[in-house]
């Protein structure tokens, strides 16, 4: 673990890997549910970092920081959020030939996996979920799409994300929901937080 | 005339409504914006300049938080269907109620029917207009800011948009003396080191600290684009996302810093390589396209 200085009142933290970084990110929720953090504004999971922003004494929490032993990431912790799909995405067939399978053969691999939502970020609700083995890892397509619609499905590298809404994207698209990702009448207004488990359904067209 | 109704006014009661008569280059109802929802991908918009729009809210005698109108460059004109006291701060501009010069970074009684015009900027990029009341316009994760990156909040204005008002909290402030600090001619910009300095070779953190910028015309409310020297990169390949700050200097590929502002994404993959004190960000909201701009880093232990 590395704790870096991000201007005057934040920490960036480092981790080995997502795991760690799923931990540590649990860790911290759970010390400022126990009143065991000093007051921060924001704390905000990404790939293998943590932000901790609005912090008033950083260098005092840093060097709190390196102190911590932190437990394993609870596996199995809160409800499953529950997503119907069609897997009939444009770039089912390229994802299907990507992993080696036939395509109806994406559905029942992708939803048959339970899902975590690593991090957030892009735009307000979109979830990077990881828990697809490595070998279902795809690239990027060469060509971004100028307009992804909202619902899509998609797949790029280690990740599955959904468009809340209409937006340009280069993720491999493999299906569509219409489960309300974002409302901001809603509370939570995000379908997906960091750390929500996500399972997705095949749904009969 | 006490107690009586006062002709060609609308009867009292209810809330008084804005019409957007003009909405200029660019024109947003800001408030302090969204913080604390950034692990959702929700930028903190808000006031770029907030000291300006705090002053105009204080004026008008609201409480910090209301929500009021931000300029860009060419002002706007709206109309009024009730006496309304309003303010304007920030960028200095011409103020015109039905075309007569009014005052600025003071309170002005609107009477009904009204046309208020805020000029151009003839300093800096963005003035504050506050109404009494604040704008009321439906709250987003309890704030009533556009947020231009996400979309959240209202839609930037456009002429005939109606905006209703809240209900005066009190009495304007009014000000004997308005501290105020004049948009920048040149900026120059405290800079600490980090995190991702260590992306950068020694030639580019030297160039960083010597070199003049200038602010692009590609500038907006989610960064200050700059021209200027690429920022030459020790290490290639790709950061794993991470989250950003307000301030953060991000250095995408072309190399030119960009100054991220209120409406910043919450995540990115190019490299910080350091990060501006919020406490300077408001005189880089007013930096208009052209403001040669310097940066004076600094390194924390």
């Amino acid at each position: 673990m590395r704790v870096l200085r991000v201007g005057p009142h934040a920490l960036l933290v480092e981790l080995a890997d997502a795991d760690r970084t799923a931990a540590f990110h649990a860790e911290l929720l759970r010390r400022r549910a126990v009143f065991g953090l000093p007051p921060v504004d924001e704390i905000v999971p990404a790939e293998r970092t943590v932000l901790l922003d609005g912090v008033a004494d950083p260098r005092a929490l840093a060097t709190e920081l390196a102190t911590w032993r932190v437990p394993p990431a609870p596996e199995r912790l809160g409800p499953v959020v529950t997503v119907p799909v069609r897997y009939d995405g444009a770039d089912l067939a390229e994802v299907a030939a990507l992993w080696g399978v036939a395509e109806d053969a994406v559905a029942r691999i992708h939803s048959a996996t339970e899902f975590r939502v690593a991090f957030s970020g892009f735009a307000p609700g979109f979830g990077y979920l990881t828990g697809l083995a490595e070998r279902y890892h795809v690239p990027r397509r060469a060509v971004p799409r100028s307009a992804v619609p909202a619902g899509a499905v998609a797949l790029a590298g280690p990740y599955t994300g959904v468009y809340p809404r209409s937006s340009p994207g280069g993720w491999q698209l493999i299906g569509r929901t219409e489960a309300p990702l974002w409302d901001a009448a809603r509370e939570p207004a995000a379908l997906f937080a960091p750390g929500t488990r996500v399972r997705f359904v095949i749904e009969e067209a | 005339m006490i107690g009586g109704a006062v002709t060609g006014e609308p009867a009292s009661g209810g809330p008084a409504t804005v019409t957007v008569v003009s909405a200029g280059l660019l024109t947003t109802v800001q408030d302090l914006g969204r913080p604390g929802h950034a692990h959702l991908g929700v930028p903190r918009s808000g006031a770029l300049d907030r000291p300006a729009h705090l002053l105009a809210n204080r004026l008008v005698g609201n409480p910090a938080g209301a929500a009021a109108l931000e300029t860009t460059v060419l002002g706007c004109a709206v109309r009024v269907d009730r006496p309304v006291t309003v303010a304007v701060a920030g960028a200095p501009c011409a103020v015109r109620v039905d075309g007569q010069p009014a005052a600025w970074g003071a309170p002005v009684r609107l009477p009904a029917g009204a046309r208020l015009d805020l000029g151009p900027a003839t300093r800096g990029v963005r003035s504050y207009l506050a109404f009494a009341g604040g704008v009321a316009a439906a709250p987003v994760l309890g704030s009533r800011s556009t947020d231009l990156l996400s979309g959240l909040g209202p839609a930037p204005l456009s002429a005939g948009d109606r905006l209703a008002l809240g209900a005066p909290a009190g009495p304007p402030a009014g000000a004997d003396v308005l501290p105020w600090a004049a948009p920048p001619a040149r900026l120059v910009l405290p800079l600490v080191l980090g995190p991702r300095d260590d992306w950068f070779t020694a030639r580019a953190l030297d160039a960083l600290a010597r070199s003049v910028y200038h602010v692009s015309t590609t500038s907006n409310r989610i960064g200050l684009r700059l021209d200027g020297p690429p920022l030459e990169r020790a290490a290639e390949g790709e950061l794993p996302s991470e989250g950003m700050v307000l301030g953060a200097v991000q250095v995408p590929p072309s190399g030119r810093p960009v100054v991220f502002l209120a409406d910043h994404p919450t995540t990115g993959g190019y490299p910080v390589i350091g990060v501006v004190p919020a406490a300077a960000l408001p005189a880089a909201a007013q930096a208009a396209p052209g403001t040669p701009v310097r940066f004076t880093p600094v390194r924390l232990r």
